[in-house]
């Protein structure tokens, strides 16, 4: 540790700290504008000036480095006067329009003018104008405001991984164009909003709704993938009008995934607000209590093994438990989260989660994707490999797959072949791939769903575990074999044991007329013609998405957005979000619907208020007693192999690994409802598909 | 302050040719192959160069800027960002000679101003920056080209042209529509940077010199 003293404190900060760092270690806020501290330093807004003590001129902090003995003073008259001039040249040319800026009241400009900002100009020179970008549907872009910190160059650069952003020309005519006009392809731009400290570039589908002191921010899960991101949803009224990210390191450091934060506008369409029920074909309106009758009548003498139930992917752990609960009641085992018919061992925790957890990557040393595709199905988890992969070096952290990509992972990756034989080349060491990760002190496997969902996922999976039994990839306190969930609710939904029990039936089975009722809760993501005709079909959710159109009874459900929840993230992070705003019209919470509808069956549910379900939630698995953190198993990490055979059984179905996500823009029922995830859906079209237009 | 190139202007493809790949060639033993961007610069020249061969006008058109970011390993923005950087680099189309007056303190106390109003005369552009109306001619003001003991400068592509005055320029410019290229260097009686007819000082041998004190 290097022994630093600011204004007069003495504190360690670790050797390599920047000034700026140790300012901050003795509690002192320092201005900044390009400085990020999850960027490369760029040390041209010149904003953090300090002094320090036998140097010159005032110094840069963010560029600075530290040594041993330096005094650093962060309060002079000298300081403030510099930062003052820095404050008048960045004003020089920005726009005087706070009022009727989407910034305004969350600008770091605004904010630091307060501070050093003179209440006059003295510049009487025609201001600089700049003509705005298109940058896409998602950013907006007003570049008259732009300061030029380069922060925006910098993530599409290393953090997004898709270099489009630069700053052209020079001095006076210098600005942040893509040049050759064209949409971001970054599933991560909508962090640009964020990042960029003045009103240069804000969020299009927002433009000029709201101000940001009006909303009422309610800390929430993101559910769009399964990385558990952490966000605020943030309110006016009754209306969600935006979601931000919240830090979290050990899950998305700050970054948010543009699905997630732009498809607040389809929490709005669509909704299904009251409940129907189907009578001679058609949908009517009903009350909750006639619902409730007519659907009790229906379900009277019917048996257990003929109902059945299938979990969607966006669904809270509170509702699947009150689900699995209400369908113990009622005499039946079939019930199934899988709704993609996903294959996975599930006699352990370790068998489905992403053991090594997200921070995990941080240390990996090699890694072999299986059928995934992080960019489209965790874009988040896809900036923290291309972290590691940046972070390591050249060939520090060699990446191979198994299944190839439609777009740029944004990383080098050796594809070692589109379907499962190419495990085999890695199972018998003739592949060098496997050489490599039998080197790796920290190997990891990220096994996919465009492996686990096909019809040899079985083999697939347990092809796996022997490759990762054979290189070694669970070690001493480590464990990289990782299964990368697409739904927010499944791992959660695996822990709750939302599965077909020893006589039960899964999806695949109860879509095939192996149930008389159905019950979906927002299981939307099957061909819903699968469903045989005669088969009663409850849909509890929140969108009127393609399962509600085929139901016979619908129940109104809350989004995510408008209930407490607890979800598990695909590392197995048990987390909760909390109620923004409440659910539209007679829609309720889906716990409690299925409690109340219990009570009308005659099978009343154990609990009726939040803290008892979650108590007896804690009770079907003790994971859910802990929250934000990820439980290991008592015995450590368990040995994968234990209770399982290490041969390969079967063979390898033929074919390449699909792709999962054909559309990232739309995959579930709140995306697909959103207008401006449409918009995105049609200005990212893959080529191919343009062409055929 | 608008995007440096207009799409109208810009070519379907580049291909480079013999010579300049030869050229590349040489440029790229220059850099050890995990840091070949650094070549970046002198290909965009090379570029510009066959450009001003092949059609009369040396600039460096967008798809040649993908083509060398690609050959480079490079994100296209990356070149775009150096080629819009420099003044020496054009990105968009130029006339067949590139006038280059030098403005900068000591041309224009030596008279730069006469140069450029020469220019505007004899190649009939109206403001600085524009090229002619029959595409021979681009005018462009520069900073100091370091050949101040010469001021003032007129730089024509690749060639310095220096002690220019009004009558030298209109005579250069004439000299230039017929194709010709005139020698490089002082149009006055000068060699180099030495005193006009000749040398002023040191004009004995150091024997002499001795001898006479």
């Amino acid at each position: 540790m290097v022994r630093v003293i600011v204004d007069g404190t003495p504190v360690d900060v670790a050797p390599g700290s920047s000034a700026l760092q140790a300012c901050e270690a003795a509690g002192k806020e320092i201005p900044r504008f390009c400085y990020h501290e999850r960027l490369s330093v760029a040390g041209n807004c010149r904003m953090c000036l300090v002094q320090v003590v036998r140097a010159p001129k005032p110094v840069a902090s963010c560029g600075f480095p530290v040594s041993e003995g330096m005094e650093i003073l962060t309060d002079t008259e000298v300081v403030r006067r510099a930062r003052r001039a820095v404050m008048e040249f960045l004003l020089i040319n920005h726009p005087l329009d706070c009022p009727i800026c989407d910034q305004g009241g969350e600008c770091d400009l605004q904010d630091q003018a307060y501070g050093y900002g003179t209440g006059i100009s003295r510049y009487q020179e025609d201001k600089r104008a700049v003509t705005d970008k298109n940058l896409g549907p998602l950013v907006k872009t007003v570049m008259t405001r732009c300061i030029q910190c380069t922060r925006c160059v910098r993530f599409s650069t290393e953090v997004a991984g898709t270099p489009e952003l630069g700053m052209v020309s020079r001095g006076e005519n210098a600005e942040i164009t893509t040049y050759v006009e064209k949409a971001l392809t970054s599933e991560l731009s909508g962090n640009l909003i964020d990042i960029c400290p003045v009103g240069a570039l804000t969020a299009k589908p927002s433009a000029f709704h709201a101000r940001s002191w009006e909303y009422k921010k309610t800390d929430s899960i993101d559910v769009m993938d399964a990385v558990g991101t952490n966000i605020q949803v943030q309110a006016r009224g009754g209306e969600v009008m935006r979601i931000v990210p919240r830090v979290n390191d050990e899950v998305n450091e700050e970054w948010l995934s543009d699905k997630g934060r732009f498809s607040v506008d389809g929490l709005k369409r669509r909704r299904l607000d009251r409940p129907w029920v189907r009578v001679h074909g058609k949908l009517h309106p009903a009350s909750w209590q006639d619902t409730f009758v007519s659907l009790a009548r229906r379900l009277d003498g019917v048996t257990g093994d003929r109902i059945g139930a299938i979990a969607g992917d966006l669904c809270d752990a509170e509702s699947l438990c009150a689900l699995k609960d209400l369908m113990v009641a009622l005499g039946s085992s079939n019930i199934d989260c899988r709704q993609d018919g996903a294959w996975y061992d599930t006699s352990a925790r370790e068998g489905y989660l992403f053991n090594s957890d997200i921070v995990g990557l941080d240390d990996a040393d090699a890694l072999l994707l299986v059928g995934a595709n992080p960019r489209h199905e965790a874009p988040v988890l896809n900036a923290r490999i291309r972290k590691r992969f940046l972070h390591a070096g050249r060939g520090g952290f060699p990446i191979a797959s198994i299944g190839g990509f439609p777009t740029d992972p944004t990383y080098d990756v050796t594809v070692l072949g589109e379907g499962p034989d190419a495990l085999t080349g890695l199972l018998d060491g003739s592949s060098p791939f496997a050489e490599t990760l039998k080197n790796a002190k920290r190997p990891m496997i990220i096994l996919g769903h465009a492996a686990l969902t096909r019809h040899d996922a079985e083999v697939v999976y347990k092809a796996c575990r022997q490759l990762a039994e054979q290189v070694g990839v669970v070690n001493d306190g480590w464990n990289g074999f990782n299964v990368l969930h697409t739904a927010a609710s499944r791992a959660g939904a695996l822990d709750l044991g939302f599965l077909p029990g020893s006589h039960g039936l899964a999806a695949t089975n109860m879509l095939r007329g192996g149930v008389d009722i159905l019950w979906l809760l927002g299981a939307d993501e099957f061909p819903i013609d699968k469903i045989g005709p005669d088969t009663f079909v409850i849909y509890q959710g929140h969108h009127g998405d393609a399962a509600a159109a085929r139901a016979d009874i619908i129940l109104p459900g809350a989004a995510y957005t408008e209930k407490p929840g607890t979800y598990v993230n695909t590392a197995g992070r048990v987390q909760r979000s909390f109620r923004a705003v409440f659910p539209p019209g007679e829609a309720k919470e889906d716990w409690r619907i299925l409690r109340a509808f219990s009570e009308v069956a005659g099978h009343t549910l154990p609990y009726d208020t939040l803290e008892a379900l979650r108590a007896r939630m804690a009770a079907v698995n003790p994971v859910f007693a802990h929250i934000g953190t990820v439980e290991k198993s008592p015995a450590g990490l368990a040995r994968l192999s234990d209770g399982s055979p290490t041969n390969v059984p079967g063979d390898f179905g033929s074919g390449e690994f699909r792709p999962l996500i054909h559309d990232y823009y739309q995959t579930n029922p709140i995306s697909r409802a959103s207008p401006t995830m449409a918009e995105c859906s049609r200005v990212y079209a893959p080529a191919h598909a343009v062409a055929a237009e | 302050m608008n995007t440096p190139w207009k799409p109208a202007e810009q070519p379907e493809q580049f291909t480079f040719d013999a010579e300049s790949e030869a050229e590349i060639v040489k440029v790229l033993k220059k850099y050890p192959e995990a840091r070949k961007a650094s070549a970046v610069m002198p290909i965009l020249y090379i570029a510009q160069r066959q450009m001003g061969r092949e059609t009369g006008s040396a600039w460096v058109p967008l798809v040649a800027m993908d083509e060398i970011a690609k050959r480079l390993d490079m994100a296209p923005i990356r070149v775009y960002e150096v080629a819009s950087f420099y003044t020496m680099y054009n990105t968009r189309p130029i006339g067949r000679y590139h006038l280059q007056v030098c403005t900068t303190t000591s041309c224009w106390l030596r008279g730069s101003d006469a140069v450029v109003q020469a220019c505007k005369k004899a190649t009939g552009i109206n403001n600085v920056g524009e090229t002619s109306e029959d595409g021979l001619f681009t005018l462009t003001q520069v900073e100091c080209l370091g050949a101040c003991a010469n001021a003032p400068i007129l730089q024509v592509d690749d060639d310095f042209y220096e002690d220019m005055d009004g009558p030298s320029t209109e005579a250069l410019i004439a000299a230039l529509r017929t194709d010709e290229r005139p020698a490089a260097g002082p149009v006055t009686n000068r060699c180099g940077s030495a005193p006009e007819g000749g040398r002023k000082t040191l004009l004995e041998t150091p024997e002499a010199a001795s001898e006479n004190q």
